[in-house]
């Protein structure tokens, strides 16, 4: 049986450290912003689950092509590992700016092209994890779930950049707004809540990611076993 | 001079929500490593008595 490295021990204990200073400079540290109140904080929390929501997705797409040349099984499990921990992230997200939206724009959810890009593409990646439990056999699996996530990964740019393509509400944190959108200001302190809170989310899904790879270890030798077994 | 809403329970429910889906995210992580780890032992064991019932 596989036992745990020292360096996923060490990055566990790391990622709850981490977790709880970004959690401290979100709540207590950055100051309160005058317009929307204390619901703003979120907003830190709502961006690093975003980053690695995308990057994931993009991890993804780059394992699938990796997997394709290769066809080691390897890439599959990194794969499938990015996903579903950015599946899980960008979940939070999309709650996480639907409970913000509230207060600031009187609706929960809204039409807008990144709240509708941002919702497709959690259902492009919900149904890549149907798509795999309907194929029973691991290379074919793994065949389609990489040709899958290199088409799923384009719709990770296109949630990033939607905002600053088209007209929508959705302010624009990073880069420059165009003149109908806007831009959020920040005060140093938030500046540095915010940094801080996506470098943590960064070491966070580094940790569930590689979790998410052992555990794939386990579910293919189980998978063999019982090709064995059954035989 | 414009009055700062009192947006202190959605923050609370946004932050509420993040603990909770990590949480049960860790969780869903532990017990299947635990459930495979188990399927793995029996299936080992039955791959060991396998030889033996066919002698």
């Amino acid at each position: 049986m596989q036992t745990k490295p020292i360096a996923l021990k060490i990055l566990d204990v790391v990622s709850i450290i981490l977790l709880a200073i970004s959690t401290y400079l979100a709540l207590f540290f950055a100051p309160m912003e005058l317009v929307m109140g204390q619901v703003q904080r979120v907003f830190y929390f709502h961006i690093g689950t975003a980053w690695v929501g995308l990057l994931g997705f993009v991890i993804a797409a780059l394992t699938g092509i990796v997997y394709l040349i290769t066809k080691d099984m390897k890439w599959d499990r990194f794969g499938v590992a990015a996903v579903e921990v950015s599946t899980v992230f960008f979940f939070l997200t999309i709650v996480l700016g639907s409970i913000w939206a509230r207060p600031a724009w009187n609706t929960w959810w809204t039409w807008d092209p990144r709240l509708t890009t941002a919702a497709v593409t959690e259902l492009i990646y919900v149904a890549y994890f149907m798509l795999r439990q309907g194929i029973d056999d691991p290379e074919k699996r793994a065949r389609f779930g990489a040709v899958y996530t290199l088409l799923g990964g384009v719709s990770a740019p296109i949630t990033f950049m939607v905002i600053r393509l088209f007209r929508t509400i959705h302010p624009v944190i990073v880069g420059a707004a165009n003149a109908n959108q806007e831009k959020m200001s920040m005060t140093g302190d938030m500046k540095i809540a915010f940094f801080f809170a996506l470098f943590a989310f960064t070491i966070i899904f580094i940790d569930l990611i590689w979790h998410r790879v052992r555990l794939g270890g386990l579910e293919d030798k189980v998978e063999q076993l019982k090709l064995k077994v059954s035989m | 001079m414009e009055i700062t809403p009192d947006t202190s329970n959605y923050m609370i429910a946004g932050f509420a929500v993040t603990f909770i889906t990590m949480g049960i995210y860790i969780v869903s992580l532990y017990l299947r490593s635990r459930n495979l780890k188990q399927d793995i032992e029996t299936l080992e064991s039955m791959q060991n008595e396998k030889p033996k019932s066919t002698k």
